[in-house]
């Protein structure tokens, strides 16, 4: 099985401090994967350095031949101005960009794909609707009809199902699981053990190091998430400089 | 009827070109206003017409009220402004606004001063409250080229500058036309100032800018809507302000923002999108 993204002893983190410590290791092509940790473990950072928001400190990120509009990203905490004027259609549409660009126009085969977006995470009859009048479960329904239409190879969520209810959230992980069968890589990050243990075949469990990585039953046992939780959050001001090769093999 | 509402525009050519300067005016800084507001820049546009001031006054130092050089001199000094600020807003941790801040006040200061140094008082009041009634053919080719340049630009970058207004973190992750938008959307401000600072004058160039963008935040729940209604807006009030200041004889750049300013009262009373009138009645809620 071939590579979609490959981590070259990778190292993320902010002001010189990582957040994410030499990582190794490669997420194959149409995995289906969860990224588990404490909060502050990491998980964020990885995806941002994944989608290219942030510059690795040290080692590379190989995307294998992916251009950007290959990965689609779902942020924890999306920065959407609720008060501006724009219905749900458009909001939707906006998963188009890489079809219309600036300047294509929305024509009829489009606005189909719209509607089919829409009515598959349940959310016929409100297109119309301002956004600032939608839930929060429907906010995140929206966003991932925003996802389906951006047809990436790549699909990263960054804990895409906190804050909604388990109906919402099922419903959303349809999808996922669509997406799997589409043999499209799907990464997300969860809190919910349980979940993950049920649903994801592969986990990669990481607290600032990588703990463990692989098949989920033998990376999620109860030695390794205790690790995981021992590990320290804050930084240290005062830490030395790590001694470890920087320079990626 | 016909006297009173048409007439004056018949018989006098200087109200004639006050009344097409003051549309294409209204045209251009209309949707411009719509955008400020909706990005929460609305004062930027005030910082910025003061920000222009100092250019304009250099220009007028060098060779008197001369139409091109308080221009070129406005929108150097509005586009280093802008600059300026978006590249600290960028780059450091002080945000638009407070970069802003800085900058204009200075400028304003400054503009002051130059004008008062070579001027007469006179000259002070042109600058600071403009002159519509006297616009020439020259200043009025420039406010009409500026809505042109206003409204095409305005147009190419429509996509990237409303997903950029309601979710910047998309943009950014789909496209890199984000910032080029951002920039290209300053110097439209600048140069609709540019015009309005020719027509109203510093101190009320942003009038015409602001007062119709929010009175269409009262009657629209979308972007486009809002444009159109703020665009018409400006229009009436650019057409009652000047027979106002015509039969009544109060000066005409301040009769046109106080027209503005009355229909943005009422729309903030009576508006159809949380107007006060409506939110205070008590309305018997729905049943789903």
């Amino acid at each position: 099985m071939t590579a979609a993204l490959r981590f070259n002893n990778l190292t993320l983190g902010y002001d010189r401090h990582p957040a994410v410590h030499h990582l190794n290791g490669a997420v194959d092509t149409g995995a289906l994967m969860a990224v588990v940790g404490p909060n502050g473990a990491g998980k964020s950072t990885l995806f941002k350095g994944i989608v290219g928001m942030i510059k690795p400190l040290a080692g590379r990120i190989d995307r294998e031949g992916l251009a950007a509009r290959d990965i689609a990203y779902l942020p924890q905490a999306a920065e959407i101005d609720r008060s501006f004027p724009i219905n749900v259609f458009d909001m939707v549409a906006m998963g188009l960009w890489h079809h219309t660009g600036l300047f294509g126009g929305i024509d009829k085969t489009a606005r189909r794909r719209i509607d089919d977006a829409i009515a598959a995470v349940g959310l016929t009859g409100f297109e119309d609707r301002a956004i600032g009048t939608l839930s929060g479960g429907q906010m995140q329904r929206m966003l991932f009809a925003r996802l389906l239409l951006q047809d990436a190879r790549v699909i990263v969520l960054d804990e895409p199902f906190n804050a909604v209810d388990a109906k919402t959230s099922a419903d959303l992980f349809d999808l996922v699981r669509r997406w799997h069968g589409e043999k499209r890589t799907v990464l997300t990050a969860l809190h919910d053990i349980d979940f993950v243990r049920a649903n994801f075949p592969e986990t990669l469990l990481l607290a600032r190091e990588p703990v463990a990585w692989g098949n989920t039953t033998t990376v999620l046992t109860p030695e390794n998430l205790l690790t995981a939780r021992r590990m320290c959050e804050a930084f240290d001001e005062h830490a030395a400089e790590c001694a470890v090769p920087t320079a990626a093999a | 009827m016909y006297d009173w509402l048409i007439g004056p525009f018949v018989e006098f050519e200087f109200l004639r070109r006050a009344l097409a300067g003051t549309t294409a005016l209204a045209l251009g800084a209309g949707p411009i206003g719509v955008f400020l507001m909706l990005r929460r820049m609305s004062l930027v546009g005030d910082a910025m017409a003061h920000a222009i001031l100092p250019g304009a006054a250099i220009g007028f130092l060098v060779s008197g009220l001369n139409l091109f050089a308080m221009t070129a001199g406005g929108l150097i000094a509005g586009c280093v402004v802008a600059l300026l600020t978006g590249i600290v807003a960028r780059m450091t941790e002080l945000k638009e606004d407070a970069a802003l801040a800085t900058f204009y006040l200075l400028s304003l200061a400054l503009g002051v001063t130059i004008v008062s140094m070579v001027g007469t008082n006179i000259d002070l009041l042109h600058v600071l409250f403009g002159s519509v009634l006297a616009l020439d053919n020259q200043t009025l080719l420039l406010i009409a080229g500026n809505a042109t340049i206003t409204l095409i630009v305005l147009a190419l970058i429509y996509r990237p500058l409303v997903i950029e207004c309601v979710d910047p973190g998309f943009l950014r992750s789909v496209s890199g036309a984000g910032a080029p938008a951002h920039l290209a959307f300053l110097a439209l401000v600048v140069i609709n100032l540019v015009s309005g600072f020719h027509a109203l004058g510093t101190l009320l160039a942003v009038g015409i800018m602001m007062l119709p963008a929010a009175t269409g935040r009262f009657w629209a729940r979308d972007i486009t809507l809002m444009i159109v209604i703020a665009a018409a807006c400006g229009v009436f009030s650019g057409y009652a302000g000047l027979l106002i200041s015509y039969h009544a004889g109060v000066p005409s750049g301040p009769a046109v923002i106080l027209v503005a300013g009355v229909l943005y009262i009422l729309s903030l009373l009576f508006g159809h999108v949380g107007g006060l009138v409506r939110l205070m009645l008590p309305q018997r809620h729905l049943e789903a």
